[in-house]
């Protein structure tokens, strides 16, 4: 069965056709990658499955229901997490918050029970602070629990950004841009981080990715998109050969 | 060591006793005179008053300028309570569901607001909140069987110094669990990127009307525990001008901080009342203490927007568990062998 199923997706933002007819069909596992130069519509495609915005036209079913018309915390709490492509942390809260704050759907308690610190309130803590502390420690920033995100090197952000994703226990991550401003010994850092969430969190994965070179070896299939049109699909051996990715995308770089 | 978790545990509760106990017996034994005991009960009230708006405004982000409306609705929800619905001979033990009451009035406004202002972002809730701070003060203005302009009457004196003291550690107890919650968490995530908030499933609309209902709700004790003081109330007590001294302690206090807002009220409590004597004295007209308000809110927001105690919190306000020593002994229980090895920076 198909985890994400998007249908001729198109979005209009006034008068400037961002998404065009996208069609995709997730399997529970996979790896896939959007690829496409700046401005291609790729974040926008992440923005419509999370319901940030609401598409003009077309499906986006998850699990078999419908996404449309859901705000985005409901879609979150089916269980996709995304992250962005400029690191969007709660900047002045603690490491620890940034990551409990991604447990506000799976917390189990009133409001009456927080006010009053009943029983279930105490248990229902104890378990988001140990939770959240052993997903830092798997990403190895439970030291720096208690720092503001705000003073975290570029790296480790990115990689708190990935935690506070992973707290919401999805089954979809989606990724947006994750190599964005890093050299290439780092990205290759991150190809790896990857690799192993994915294996250990049982991930379906949906990589947006601007370089080519980085999704090459770690995507089972590519979607290239130009213009928010899908220019082309496949394994990426058959979207390197194929000639009108060539010739909008990756021209540029044979030159260089 | 074990005198130490003897003393985080015990001493706070310990030292809240020891100032009921005092709340009680200093203004019995006349250590204190009236006008003292008076400035304390002012005190209290503008703690309680200060926490409401900074749960709004401080923790949430948002700006509310209109929360002496809701001040207005407890006081006269509980007067009228007190003065012509219990009877005379009870209103001393019924005094606190008199609070609740127009505590619980207060709310129900609250949610009123909040319901269409929360339908978007922005300067929306400024503008509703203004708008509703007039409607109320015209309301009461015209409402000739609460006295109209003239005002509400009647009221015994209910509010002891013991009383604001009850109510004040209620409030910041409650307001305390509110804020280090998954809801409080919530608020705080609100303030620093609402989107990204909705994006890692925070129930952002929930969380605001949350807040919002709960802050109304602070206010509307606070204008019960204020009526019961001055046994006289009318429209202009509750106008923008009471909202703009709110907003002053709030922003001098520190925003997102419990600690910060008592500082806060406290200081521009008695900095207000110095002045009282100081024009007093100086033969100066009392009218010039209208202008003070506004003009430490427009200096503090130049010099210090965030306040003396801005998003830092006093050691005895942060709940055992979330202290330092607590997580830390957490992290060590949460260690895992499960870790990205190979790709550790």
């Amino acid at each position: 069965m198909t985890l994400l199923q998007i249908r001729s997706l198109t979005h209009w933002f006034g008068g400037l056709r961002a998404v065009h007819d996208f069609n995709l069909d997730l399997l529970p596992g996979e790896l896939v990658a959007i690829i496409g130069p700046n401005g291609a519509g790729k974040t926008t495609i992440f923005n419509l499955i999370t319901g940030v915005y609401v598409p003009s036209q077309g499906e986006i079913r998850f699990e078999g229901q419908s996404l449309i018309g859901l705000q985005p915390h409901e879609i979150i709490s089916l269980g996709i997490a995304r992250t962005f492509q400029n690191i969007r942390l709660f900047k002045e809260l603690s490491v620890l918050d940034n990551v409990r704050i991604a447990h506000y759907a799976r917390t189990h308690y009133s409001i009456w029970e927080a006010l009053l610190r009943l029983p279930r309130f105490g248990q229902e803590e104890q378990r988001v602070r140990y939770e959240a502390l052993e997903l830092l420690d798997i990403f190895g920033l439970a030291d720096l629990a208690e720092v503001p995100a705000k003073s975290l090197p570029y790296g480790q952000q990115r990689r708190l950004e990935m935690a506070r994703a992973l707290a919401i226990a999805p089954k979809l991550l989606l990724l947006d841009e994750p190599a964005a401003g890093m050299n290439p010994a780092e990205i290759d850092q991150l190809m790896d981080t990857i690799r192993w969430i994915r294996a250990e969190f049982r991930l379906t994965i949906l990589l947006i990715e601007h370089q080519m070179r980085v999704v090459m070896n770690i995507a089972e299939r590519i979607k290239v998109l130009d213009f928010g049109q899908t220019i082309a699909e496949g394994t990426p051996q058959e979207v390197q050969r194929n000639p009108r990715v060539i010739e909008a995308y990756l021209g540029e770089e044979t030159i260089l | 060591m074990m005198k130490k978790t003897f003393w985080d545990r015990w001493g706070t509760p310990l030292i809240l006793l020891i100032g009921f106990a005092l709340s009680m017996a200093l203004p019995a034994s006349g250590l204190i005179n009236p006008y003292i005991e008076l400035v304390l009960k002012y005190i209290g009230i503008n703690i309680i008053l200060t926490i409401s708006l900074n749960l709004v405004n401080g923790y949430m982000g948002e700006f509310s300028v209109g929360h002496a409306g809701f001040m207005a609705i407890g006081a006269y929800v509980s007067s009228i309570l007190t003065v012509w619905v219990f009877p005379a001979a009870w209103e001393g033990v019924l005094f606190p569901l008199a609070l609740l009451a127009g505590g619980i009035a207060a709310g129900l406004a609250g949610l009123g607001i909040a319901f269409p202002s929360f339908k978007t972002r922005g300067d929306y809730l400024a503008i509703v909140t203004l708008a509703f701070n007039m409607i109320i003060k015209s309301v009461l203005e015209n409402l000739e069987v609460l006295g109209g302009p003239r005002g509400f009457m009647g009221m015994s004196k209910l509010t002891t110094l013991w009383w604001v003291y009850l109510v004040v550690v209620l409030v910041v107890y409650l307001a305390r669990n509110f804020v280090y919650s998954s809801f409080g968490r919530g608020v705080l995530s609100i303030r620093e990127d609402e989107t990204a908030a909705s994006l890692v499933s925070v129930n952002t609309r929930q969380v605001k009307v949350l807040t919002f209902v709960f802050s109304a709700f602070l206010a509307g004790l606070a204008g019960g525990l204020f009526a019961h003081e001055l046994q006289f109330i009318n429209p202009r007590s509750f106008t923008i001008l009471k909202s703009t001294d709110m907003l002053v302690m709030v922003y001098l206090g520190g925003i997102g901080s419990l600690g910060g807002s008592i500082l806060g009220a406290t200081v521009f409590t008695v900095v207000m009342e110095g002045l009282r004597s100081v024009l007093q004295l100086l033969n100066i007209s009392q009218e010039w203490r209208l202008v003070v308000a506004p003009l430490m809110l427009i200096l503090l927001m130049l010099f210090r927007p965030k306040g003396i105690m801005g998003l830092r919190e006093f050691r005895f306000l942060i709940p055992l568990q979330e202290r330092s020593e607590a997580i830390q002994k957490a992290r060590e229980a949460a260690r895992t062998q499960r870790r990205i090895g190979e790709v550790q920076s």
